[in-house]
Formats: structure tokens, C-alpha cells, sequence
């Protein structure tokens, strides 16, 4: 039922297309670097040209045969090579902190659904604060504090994950409720099974619907984000590339080289919107209400 | 209705508190020494950092160091720079010792510049995100409301540094319709102020509009499938009346929320607005104080923030209440 | 003869949902005669509430193609500009709905609302508006009228809201009120006092009535005219004691028969057993509301009853009366807050002791759809009992047990979707007897169903308690159903038993006034046996 609503649904598919290419791509990122015949760290500084202030030879930002997406102004860097490699970044910390997100979430949202009335006040007051905490200011400073020895994507996959678990544990947390109310869990206590037994047969299952609906929605949200962080100059370190780290150092290649911003922009643009594609497919697929919108109309 | 309006300031208090003991703990517990910092690594010798660890009080206990900064916030604290003393006036949210001003000071200098970005936008995104999304409601099923829903996926897609970035490049670079936007106060020059903001403005509101178009025509759409409305029109009110007041209306209440919500979280993407355009606001007052470790200020930030945040939150769900009068009985 | 008021011949509504389309109505044409009343009945699906819909021209706008001639009070529906329907709407014709919970709009209050329907077909300032709102909600018996005219639909129980419904129509003095299940949400002494009503205001103003309903007796009470619907189609129409009385079609005939009747005895046995459970004293206080303005609600306000071993005890009341809160502490789902039940002589309040007798004391459910997991299949769900107490639970075994139940054993993979309401309502059935408990707690088992199914439910449960030697609770708010199954009854009213007796004679011979009050509120089938129902209840209430 699942597979087929979302099949038919063409803008779904075309976004779970469009992102496995973009998996593909950062998954194979150096082998398709080396088949351009590039690398990531050489310069070339018979690229760009120093009299003008390093903008790269060649027009479209020196598109070529050899520089499939041209060169970085200044260093002649491969473009390519840096924007596969911002791929993997992307990718890696919005998946990471998606699953940091969902998993702190749903234990959160379980023991606070199935728990006393006490820890479920707790706990609620403690999914309010973190929705109402400025994930971006927080970061930045959280980002700034943490030594640079510690692996930067991981810290950020962390700190993004650590900073929003909110919606996930708040959407956990009122399907728990809602579903510790029904008569088949009190079926299941009439038969003795314990409540270890009861979470993890008749709740948990019924989590994985709106979780994962919710979830497909904040992956795109993450790699906004983590672009957003690298903008902001507090994302991966250089000599390791991304996107948002790109686009901030374009701000000053404006009037000379475009491309150096479009390139970057657009593979931003390009992820958000099939990922998103891809989640709205999801929850139209997975959630039952929106099916019950377009029918009740009669 | 009372009863509720207290629970629910009650509730706020409570989360502010354990917010700024959260923030404070953290920022301070963290690996880098705030004193080392100030200090510089070079020129430091032990003497030195004692002495700043002392000036900043970063020799009390944790627990004393939040008592100071909550009774700072009070009744205001003293500060020993080295020989001399600084007050700071109640309320102290810190003092900033690579500025040598009060880290309040320092906001509200700069806050006339993100109030002024966030009010423009604000008006843009909620008349249109709603109009848009109210009108594309009413037209479900026609072009309109598939462009609108085309418009929306594109808009959540395009981050704010994007269309930022996108837009000075057409309208500034190769168009050279406006200039780069520059701060000039309102009261200085109206029309000026005006021009340099406007393309900020529209900007944010483009990026915070898509989710007030799905919200408003989600909840138009559920509101015009409602059985009341079936009522209104068996009764033979006429169709603007059963649109214009019942269902707008029970459409309408739930982005009140969201709207005070989004109102206050500005505060955060206007960091990143505020860094695309270069405007001096509150977000780049952030980004100054996490590039330079300026740990007051970005305490006090993060805690301001934050309790805006809250504020807005508990008078969205008091108006929210006002408006919907089950809402405090169950 | 009176002038016809509303007249429809050849009505066809189809219905186009996402490519596809479904047939409502087929053809249904029949007429009302000013100041007379026609019931249409029909279970769920038979297309009348689309028809009662239609005749307002309801279905402007939507997903339904209506063709047909429908004229009302001489305006041609089907064909009429929009705002011709729209001043036809309210005061020519009006319409009250089934649940009056989302029936009024929450944002305003009632008496704004009735002041807005009453100024779009009068000239009148808002004080005059105003003053009628406040003479009509009197008139449908809101206490304290002119300041409840204030209050919000959510501060109204279900009756009131319904009657300000009405006061709705009322105001507009219109000539035609078409009421679509306007009882089925609500309580039988409520709905019989709705009922009332309906049919004083309709000797008071003349109008005419269209009642739509699923219930033939609510029918039978209050109409003069029967129509019948199955699948879009009148399958019966006529006078009402004719239509229901004798009925002449197959259709009606099942109908008829199925319904189980109040004043039919049953040979019940008399069962003198010691007893199984002994009830004492129990109190259940449930808290509401946050920790500031907390209230407590007495939902069982000290019960003292004895199950007897073999017998079927039944357990009657209306909503909010504290009996599905009984029957969950009877099987400890829920601990009472102050009392004691022994079970077999064991204090069940006891962790220890409700661990050795767990299996003996099962549950069948209200609600089909909740009952079941609906993420695993149906075998999983009976085998898990049987599981968790270390039973056989292999897939011969549940197939044994769907057999047992007069369900496909071959089903046993599947999930709960793919089956009825009353076919979950054997899986449910079949999960509770596997443990082969000694005491059955039925909790409505049989009021999400239609009445067909109830009846083959009922009869399934009667063999069961037969072949295992059960004991049973059957909790319900139908008396009719309740007197078909039980041996004695116990009568629940704001939390306490009010009456206790052996089924007959409780049932002919009330005694407690709630008892009585209850009994006489039950609809009828046959409508001279209504009328004389609705002259006693008329000497009931004060």
C-alpha cells in the first residue's frame, strides 16, 4: 500500500532519484574525482588569473574538459573534487544528526508517554525548552567552544542532533500517549504481559509511522542547517570543503566570478528540495490523513 | 481563563530559570578557560591569569558565579577591571571585556537594526503567506493552488544565505537597481532607511512565507470541511459571511502561535540575514562574539534570545486561549 | 389534502472520488405534505443522509452530482441561482445535525451564532435579533436562557448544544425542518427528551418533519410516514405502523427482526451460586485537569455488588454512569481508589494474588478498531495471551480457537483492516477465551455494530458461556440487548447501582424512579405503544 501510493506519486519519485544520485555521488566522490584525472588539493595557479585578482581563466568560472566544474578563484583548486567532497559532508552530518534526533526523540518521547505523571512533566518541559532554544546561536557558540582536535562532522552531526530532538520526542510522545489508550494494550495487560513487553510490542511499532514521516522531514532541514553553520564559519575546517563554506567565501568573488556561487547554491538547493520531495512523498504515503482530507470532502 | 494565564506564566518562569542555569553551566564547564582566553596564550603568565580568573570571578564556586549573575540581574553587580570598578546597572546581563561595555548595552545599540528587519518582513510574509495560502485554498484543485503548492517545496528548499546571496546578485550586482544594503537609522533618513531594508525584507519573508501558505491552507481546507461550516450554510448565511468570519477564524487561530513564535525565532535567522547582507544587528553582534570567544556576551545573547523566545511563546498560547475558549477549560 | 411542501422525484446523487464513482441515491422520489412527518430509514451507507442533504441543495460545490427534479416549498433546488437556495436555506427549510458537538462553530457563542443565522433573513437590529435568540432557546427548554445565550457551544452538554440547534431553526419559524439522526449521539433519556421536542414544536408550529435515522423504534415514535432505503433505493414506504408493523418488503422484514425487543421475556435461569467475585464498597476518584485547578470526578461512588459463578450478570447505564469503570476494575485494569473485589476469595488489588488468577479474568471490548493491534496480524494477537502464560501457542492452536469463533482458520495472517467489525469482534472474543478464563468482562461489545451483526455476536457469546462454563459481566447502555442476555441486571446511575434484580422482573416492574425513567425513554416500535410512552414520560418529569 505504502510502495504504491508513493510510486505514483512522479514529484516523490523524481526527489528519491534526484537524491540517490547525490548518495552516489558522495559515496563515490573520490573515484569519480579521479576520473576527471583531479584532485582535491592541488593548486593551480596557471588557472586563475593574479593580475585580476586570482578570478579563474576561462569563462563559466573555467569550465573545461579537465575542470569539469571549473577552479576555485585564487587557488585553481579542482571544483568538482571540492563539491563532491561537500557532498559527503552534507550528507554524512544530515543523516547522522537525523538519527541523533530521532533516536534521543523517541526514547525521550516513550519514557515520557509510558513513565509517571512526573517524568512526563519533566520531560515535556525539557522537549519545550530545547524547540524554544535558537539551534543556530547555539551552535555557533557550543561550535566555537568545543577544541578543534574533535572531529568536526561528527561535532556537528552531534550538535545539531543534541539540539533538536524536540519535535521528534513531542511527536513520540502524544502517539505513545494515544496509543497507551487503546484496548489493545489493555488486552495485553489482561493477558500479564509486563510493560517492557507492552513498549516494545504494541507502542513501539506504532511509533515508526509518524517518526519516520517526521524524520524524512528533518533531513533536509539538517543539511540547511549544517550549510548554514559552515556560512557561518563554524563548520568543517579548511582544507576540508562544503557548501555553506563555499558560499561564504563566494560573498567576496561576486562581481567577478558567478559561478562560484551558482555551483554551490544549487547543489544546496538541489539536496533540500529532492530530500524534501522525497518527505512530502513519505507523509502523504504514510499518513492516513491526508487521505482522509481529500475523501471527506463529499 | 485566569487560572490558565498563571499555570502557564508559571511554566515559563520555570523553563527561563532552568534555561539560563542550563547555558550558564555549559558555557562555563566548557574545556576552553574563559580566563585563558582573555588572557591570550603568548603573553600569559600565571599571575595574569589568576588575576583575570579572579576579575571574572571564575575562582568561585559554579553554583556562586550563577548566583552573581542572577542577582546581577536584579539588583545589577560590580565588575574589577584591574584597578578600577565598573558597575553594571540591574539588569546585568554580563560585561564584555574585550568591548569594555555591558553586554545590555551592547544589545540594545544594536537592536533598532534587527527590530527594524524583523517588523518589515514579518508584515510582508504574513500578509502574503496568508493571503497566498487562503486564496489557494479556496481554489483547490485549480493551477492556482498547484503553482502556489510548486512555489512552496521550491521556497522551503532555497535556505536564506541563497536567496540572499542570489538576490543582491541580480538586483545589486548585475541590475544595479538597489544599493548594497547599508544601515541609516529611521529617524536619520525614513526613505533611505526604507530602500537599503527592503530587499532584506523581502528576502526573509520569502524564506518564512512557504510554511504560512501550507499552514493557512491546511487549515482553511480543514476548517471548510468542519461541520459548523455545513451549519452556516443550512441556515443560509451567505458564502463571504461563512468564509470571511467562520472559517477564517477557526483557520487563522492556530498560526497565532506560530506567527509569535517565528517573530521571536527571526532573532536567529537574522544572524544569518544579517551576515548575507552585512547589516549591524543582533546576529552579527553573535557571530563577532562566538569568532572572538567573547563568552559574556554570547551568554547573554543566547540567554535574551532565549527568553524572547519563551515570552513570545506564552503570549501566543494566552491570545491563543483568548481566541479559543476551549482551550483553557480542558 | 395539504399542500406538498417538498417533493422529489427521480433523485440520483453519485459521488466522484479520485477517479472513482459511487452511487448514493438511485432514483428515490417521494413527497411530504405540510404539517406531516416522514421518517427515512436505512443502516449505514443506504444513501439517506445524502438525500437529506440534497433537499437543502447541500451538495453545491462538493464532490457529488445530484440529477433529479427536487422542489421545495416551490423552489426548484436542483436548477435555483445560489441565492435562491441560500434564502431558501434556514427559513424556508432547516436542518438539525447528528453530532452536536461540531455542529456549531466553537469561536463564537450560541446565541451570536443564532442572532447572525436570524439577521441573513430579517431585517432586524441585533437587540431585536438578540431578544429572539433569548425567547427560542427558552422555548427548547435551555435553563436560564437569557444568560446562557452567552455561553459557548463547548460549555452546552451534547442535549443542550442539540436543543440550541434546534432553537436555531426555530428562530427562523421555518415550514420544513429536516433532522438527520439528531438522537444518535446522545443518551436514551436524552434523546427520548429530544425526541419530544421535536415532536411539541411540531404541534406548536405546524411544520413538517423529514427524520432520518438508522433506528426503526426512533422512527415508529415520531413519524406518520416510513420510508425505507437500501443501497440508494426506497425499498418500502407507507403509513408507519403499516411499514413496520407488517412489513411487506424481504429487506424490511430482516430489519425488523433484528431488532432486540425491550418488553420480550426471555427464559432466563435462575442461578443461586455462591459467588465469584465479590464487589465491596469500591470507589474509583479520577483526577482532571493540571495541578493547579485539579477536580475530582467520583466515577464509581461506592458499588457493592456479587457476580454469581455461572451466572450473566448485566450491568446497565448511560454514559458517564460509571459502568465500563466498574467492569475495569471487576478485571483490575484498573485499582480502585478505595474498596476491595475479591475474586474466588483472593484481594485482586494484590500484585501477588492478581498474578495467580490474571488468566481467569478477560476482557471483551468496545471498540473493534482499538482493540487490535493494527500493526500485527490477528494470529499474533490471539496467540500472545497464551504466550505470555506459558500456553500452547502454536498456529493449530489459534486456528482452533478463529474455528471456535466462526471465523476462517486460513485468516490467520491477516490484519485487522481486512476484517468487519463484527469479525474483529470474534478475534477479540477469540483472544479472551483462549486462557479459558472463568470470568468473561464484556465492556459493549455489540454497540459499534449494526443491528444484524449484533444479534449473531450475542448469540455467539451465549454459546460460549455455555460450552466453557463462563461467567460473564455484560456492561451495555442498549436495555434491549442487555435484557437478552442477562439473568440479573444491575441499573447504574452517577456511579452507584441503583437497582439490583433478576432481569424480568426488574424490567417489568421498576422500582428505583431512574429504573423507570430509563425504561420509558427506550423507543418503540410499535407507534401507538410510543404514544402512550410519550404521555407517561410526559408525567414523569416534573
Amino acid at each position: 500500500m505504502f510502495t504504491g501510493r508513493f510510486r505514483t506519486d512522479r514529484a516523490a519519485v523524481f526527489g528519491a532519484v534526484v537524491a540517490g544520485l547525490l548518495v552516489l555521488l558522495a559515496i563515490l566522490a573520490p573515484v569519480l574525482t579521479a576520473l576527471e584525472g583531479q584532485d582535491i588539493a592541488s593548486f593551480h595557479n596557471d588557472l586563475v588569473d593574479s593580475a585580476r585578482g586570482g578570478v579563474p581563466i576561462g569563462s563559466l568560472g573555467g569550465i573545461s574538459g579537465q575542470h569539469w566544474l571549473g577552479v576555485e578563484p585564487q587557488t585553481g583548486r579542482d571544483l568538482f573534487a571540492r563539491v563532491a567532497q561537500g557532498a559527503q559532508i552534507s550528507l554524512l552530518v544530515a543523516v547522522c544528526a537525523t538519527m541523533v534526533q530521532v533516536f534521543l526523540g523517541v526514547v525521550v518521547g516513550l519514557a515520557a508517554g509510558l513513565g509517571g505523571k512526573w517524568l512526563d512533566t519533566v520531560l515535556t518541559r525539557l522537549a519545550d525548552i530545547s524547540l524554544a532554544f535558537p539551534v543556530i546561536i547555539f551552535s555557533l557558540a557550543l561550535l566555537t567552544i568545543v577544541p578543534d582536535s574533535f572531529p568536526r562532522p561528527l561535532l556537528l552531526a552531534l550538535v545539531i542532533g543534541v539540539l533538536g530532538w524536540g519535535g521528534t520526542a513531542r511527536i513520540s510522545r502524544a502517539q505513545t500517549l494515544s496509543l497507551r489508550t487503546r484496548d489493545f494494550v489493555a488486552a495485553a495487560r489482561l493477558s500479564g504481559a509486563g510493560g517492557f513487553r507492552i513498549a516494545r510490542r504494541e507502542i513501539l511499532p506504532g511509533l515508526a509511522a509518524p517518526v519516520i514521516t517526521y524524520a524524512a522531514l528533518l533531513l533536509p532541514s539538517n543539511v540547511i542547517t549544517e550549510a548554514a553553520l559552515s556560512f557561518l564559519g563554524v563548520g568543517v575546517r579548511p582544507p576540508t570543503s562544503s557548501w555553506g563554506q563555499m558560499l561564504s567565501t563566494a560573498t567576496t568573488w561576486f562581481r567577478s566570478d558567478v559561478m562560484y556561487v551558482l555551483i554551490p547554491a544549487f547543489m544546496v538547493f538541489l539536496t533540500v528540495l529532492s530530500f524534501t520531495l522525497m518527505g512530502e512523498g513519505v507523509r502523504v504515503a504514510l499518513d492516513p490523513r491526508t487521505t482522509r482530507l481529500t475523501r471527506k470532502a463529499g | 481563563m485566569l487560572g490558565y494565564a498563571v499555570r502557564r506564566i508559571g511554566g515559563a518562569a520555570a523553563v527561563l530559570l532552568i534555561m539560563s542555569a542550563v547555558v550558564y553551566v555549559l558555557f562555563y564547564l566548557m574545556p576552553s578557560d574563559p580566563a585563558q582566553l582573555v588572557c591570550g596564550i603568548k603573553s600569559c603568565t600565571p599571575d595574569r591569569l589568576a588575576l583575570i580568573s579572579h576579575s571574572l570571578g571564575l575562582d568561585e564556586p559554579l553554583y556562586l558565579q550563577y548566583w552573581h549573575f542572577l542577582s546581577g540581574l536584579v539588583a545589577g553587580r560590580d565588575f574589577s577591571m584591574g584597578p578600577s570598578v565598573v558597575h553594571c546597572a540591574a539588569p546585568c546581563l554580563g560585561y564584555s571585556y574585550q568591548y569594555t561595555e555591558p553586554v545590555l548595552q551592547m544589545i540594545l545599540d544594536r537592536l533598532p537594526v534587527s527590530g527594524s528587519l524583523v517588523v518589515g518582513a514579518a508584515i510582508l510574509w504574513l500578509a502574503f503567506g496568508i493571503g497566498i495560502g487562503v486564496l489557494s485554498a479556496l481554489r483547490r484543485g485549480r493551477w492556482v493552488d498547484h503553482a502556489v503548492n510548486a512555489l512552496v517545496l521550491g521556497g522551503l528548499a532555497v535556505p536564506i544565505f541563497i536567496t540572499g546571496l542570489l538576490a543582491l546578485l541580480v538586483f545589486c550586482v548585475s541590475l544595479e537597481w538597489l544599493p548594497f544594503p547599508t544601515w541609516v537609522p529611521f529617524d536619520e533618513n525614513p526613505l533611505l532607511w526604507a530602500q537599503n531594508l527592503i530587499l532584506p525584507w523581502i528576502v526573509l519573508a520569502l524564506t518564512t512565507m512557504p510554511v504560512y501558505v501550507r499552514m493557512s491552507r491546511a487549515g482553511m481546507l480543514e476548517t471548510l470541511a468542519e461541520d459548523h461550516i455545513r451549519t452556516a450554510r443550512a441556515y443560509g448565511l451567505p458564502e463571504r459571511q461563512v468564509i470571511g468570519r467562520h472559517a477564517l477564524r477557526g483557520a487563522l487561530s492556530p498560526l497565532i502561535t506560530l506567527a509569535a513564535l517565528d517573530i521571536a525565532g527571526i532573532l536567529t535567522s537574522s544572524v544569518l540575514t544579517e551576515s548575507v547582507f552585512g547589516l549591524p544587528g543582533i546576529g552579527q553582534l553573535t557571530v563577532q562574539a562566538v569568532r572572538n570567544v567573547d563568552l559574556p556576551v554570547v551568554v547573554g545573547l543566547v540567554l535574551l534570545i532565549g527568553t524572547v523566545i519563551v515570552v513570545c511563546n506564552t503570549i501566543a498560547d494566552l491570545l491563543y486561549a483568548a481566541v479559543d475558549k476551549r482551550v483553557s477549560v480542558s | 389534502m395539504s399542500e406538498t411542501v417538498v417533493s422529489v422525484r427521480d433523485l440520483v446523487i453519485d459521488f466522484h472520488t479520485e477517479g472513482d464513482t459511487v452511487r448514493a441515491v438511485d432514483g428515490l422520489s417521494f413527497e411530504l405534505r405540510a404539517g406531516r412527518a416522514l421518517g427515512i430509514v436505512g443502516e449505514s451507507g443506504s444513501g439517506k443522509s445524502a438525500t437529506a442533504l440534497s433537499l437543502l441543495g447541500l451538495h453545491r460545490g462538493g464532490n457529488a452530482e445530484v440529477a433529479g427534479e427536487i422542489d421545495v416549498l416551490g423552489t426548484k433546488v436542483l436548477t435555483a441561482t445560489n441565492e435562491q437556495v441560500r434564502q431558501l436555506r434556514g427559513s424556508r427549510i432547516a436542518m438539525v445535525f447528528q453530532d452536536p458537538l461540531s455542529a456549531l462553530d466553537p469561536f463564537f457563542s450560541v446565541g451570536d451564532q443564532i442572532v447572525e443565522v436570524y439577521r441573513a433573513h430579517n431585517k432586524a437590529d441585533k437587540r431585536t435579533a438578540r431578544r429572539r435568540a433569548v425567547e427560542v432557546l427558552d422555548r427548547v427548554g435551555i435553563p436560564d436562557a437569557a444568560r446562557r445565550v452567552n455561553a459557548y457551544p463547548h460549555e452546552f452538554s451534547g442535549g443542550m448544544r442539540q436543543r440550541a440547534l434546534i432553537a436555531m431553526a426555530l428562530a427562523l419559524s421555518p415550514k420544513v425542518l429536516v433532522a438527520d439522526e439528531p438522537t444518535t449521539a446522545l443518551d436514551v433519556t436524552v434523546q427520548a427528551q429530544i425526541l419530544d421536542l421535536i415532536h411539541d414544536l411540531r404541534t406548536e408550529t405546524g411544520m413538517a418533519l423529514i427524520l432520518v435515522t438508522h433506528d426503526l423504534a426512533v422512527a415508529a415514535g415520531n413519524v406518520d410516514d416510513v420510508l425505507v432505503m437500501q443501497h440508494g433505493k426506497a425499498v418500502e414506504h407507507g403509513p408507519a405502523a403499516e411499514v413496520l408493523g407488517a412489513p411487506s418488503a424481504k429487506y424490511t422484514r430482516e430489519l425488523v427482526a433484528a431488532i432486540p425487543r425491550l418488553e420480550q421475556p426471555r427464559e432466563s435461569k435462575v442461578v443461586g451460586g455462591e459467588p465469584l467475585v465479590q464487589v465491596k464498597d469500591v470507589h474509583q476518584v479520577f483526577s482532571v485537569g493540571s495541578f493547579l485547578n485539579r477536580t475530582k470526578v467520583n466515577a464509581v461512588d461506592g458499588v457493592t455488588l456479587d457476580v454469581l459463578r455461572g451466572e450473566a450478570l448485566g450491568v446497565v447505564g448511560e454514559s458517564g454512569s460509571g459502568k465500563t469503570t466498574l467492569a475495569r476494575m471487576i478485571v483490575r485494569l484498573l485499582r480502585p481508589t478505595a474498596g476491595q473485589i475479591l475474586f474466588d476469595g483472593r484481594d485482586i488489588a494484590s500484585d501477588k494474588e492478581i498474578r495467580e488468577v490474571r488468566r481467569d479474568l478477560q476482557m471483551v471490548f468496545q471498540d473493534p478498531v482499538s482493540s487490535l493491534n493494527p500493526r500485527r496480524t490477528i494470529g499474533e494477537s490471539i496467540a500472545d495471551p497464551l504466550r505470555v502464560q506459558g500456553e500452547d501457542a502454536s498456529r493449530k492452536r489459534v486456528r482452533e480457537l478463529l474455528d471456535l469463533v466462526g471465523l476462517d482458520p486460513d485468516r490467520i495472517d491477516r490484519y485487522p483492516h481486512e476484517f468487519s467489525g463484527g469479525q474483529r469482534q470474534r478475534i477479540g472474543i477469540a483472544r479472551a477465551i483462549g486462557l479459558r478464563p472463568k470470568l468473561l468482562v464484556c465492556d459493549e461489545p455489540v454497540s459499534a455494530l449494526d443491528v444484524s451483526t449484533q444479534s449473531q455476536i450475542i448469540r455467539l457469546l451465549a454459546s460460549l458461556r455455555t460450552e466453557f462454563d463462563l461467567t460473564l459481566v455484560f456492561v451495555a447502555h442498549d436495555l434491549a440487548v442487555v435484557r437478552q442476555v442477562s439473568d440479573r441486571v444491575a441499573v447504574m446511575s452517577k456511579g452507584a447501582v441503583v437497582e439490583l434484580g433478576e432481569t424480568d422482573s426488574l424490567y417489568d416492574n421498576p422500582t428505583h424512579p431512574y429504573t423507570k425513567s430509563l425504561l420509558t425513554a427506550v423507543p418503540v416500535l410499535d407507534p401507538e405503544l410510543a404514544r402512550q410512552r410519550r404521555l407517561e414520560r410526559g408525567q414523569l418529569t416534573p
